[in-house]
């Protein structure tokens, strides 16, 4: 089967590469990624919300965000700067998870027209290293984790 | 969690990737292997030692010989290794699509 979103990452090499066709106008696609009410509205699930302390979406601007669990704890906070900001073109960004080993990594967004319907986004990501880049890659495993660990947890609650 | 990340590692390294390749297409003895690489046999063995490790090479006795081979089911997991990965963004644009085509509707 095919997949809609598709990730590149070759062995050993420190980028990685995300692309992903939109059934959606170019110009929504961007404003997506560039009006902060909605990039918390899709950044945000049943498993946590995701709120944005600060997008300023232009050059030289910086953005900051925080996710919480349905407890309200928050459990994530991220942080980064603009770079470049050309509408419905590109957005070259950093970020970096607070406290964590991480390090920065290098964002470059490409929008791209499809037709009137359709808009592709390629999404090139740059870590500092390799070990680093691998590391990212095995987050979703450690979060996966924890949502079955949150999830059984729910449903002892509800046992109670 | 650390054996994959010692399955990772243990690609990540260059000549590992192209002993993978080369057993790929035929089991080898560590002399042939070797053969293939400038550096010298102690290198190669601890390179094989480390994918043997790491299960991504099979061993098999054919007299004195000690044949390489590739274990096709590990190779298959470091492939599925990116997958939460990809769900999780593929997820994640779903919704933005979704969100999205509200505010096309609106228009």
């Amino acid at each position: 089967m095919e997949h809609k979103t598709k990730v590149t990452a070759e062995n050993g090499k420190l980028d990685l590469v995300i692309t992903r066709e939109f059934e959606l106008p170019l110009e929504l696609l961007f404003r997506a990624h560039a009006d902060p009410d909605i990039v918390e509205q899709w950044m945000s699930n049943e498993y946590s919300t995701t709120k944005l302390l600060k997008l300023e979406s232009k050059k030289h601007g910086s953005w900051q965000l925080e996710t919480s669990d349905p407890q309200g704890k928050v459990v994530f906070r991220a942080n980064g700067v603009i770079h470049e900001f050309v509408p419905d073109k590109k957005i070259t960004r950093t970020f970096e998870m607070e406290n964590t080993p991480f390090g920065v990594q290098l964002e470059v967004y490409e929008f791209e027209k499809i037709n009137d319907d359709s808009s592709k986004l390629n999404l090139h990501v740059i870590y500092e290293s390799v070990a680093q880049r691998d590391q990212v890659l095995q987050l979703p495993f450690t979060q996966g984790i924890n949502l079955a660990h949150n999830r059984l947890q729910e449903t002892v609650m509800k046992l109670k | 969690m650390n054996l994959r990340r010692d399955v990772f590692q243990a690609i990540a390294d260059p000549t590992r990737r192209a002993i993978l390749s080369l057993v790929a297409f035929q089991s080898m003895t560590a002399g042939a292997i070797a053969s293939n690489f400038g550096t010298a046999r102690p290198t190669v063995s601890k390179h094989l030692a480390i994918l043997t490790e790491c299960e991504l090479l099979e061993q098999t006795q054919n007299g004195r010989e000690i044949y390489y081979h590739l274990n096709a089911k590990k190779m298959k997991e470091v492939a599925d290794f990116i997958e939460p990965f990809r769900k999780m963004w593929d997820e994640r644009f779903n919704k933005l699509e979704t969100v999205m085509k509200k505010y096309k509707t609106k228009k």
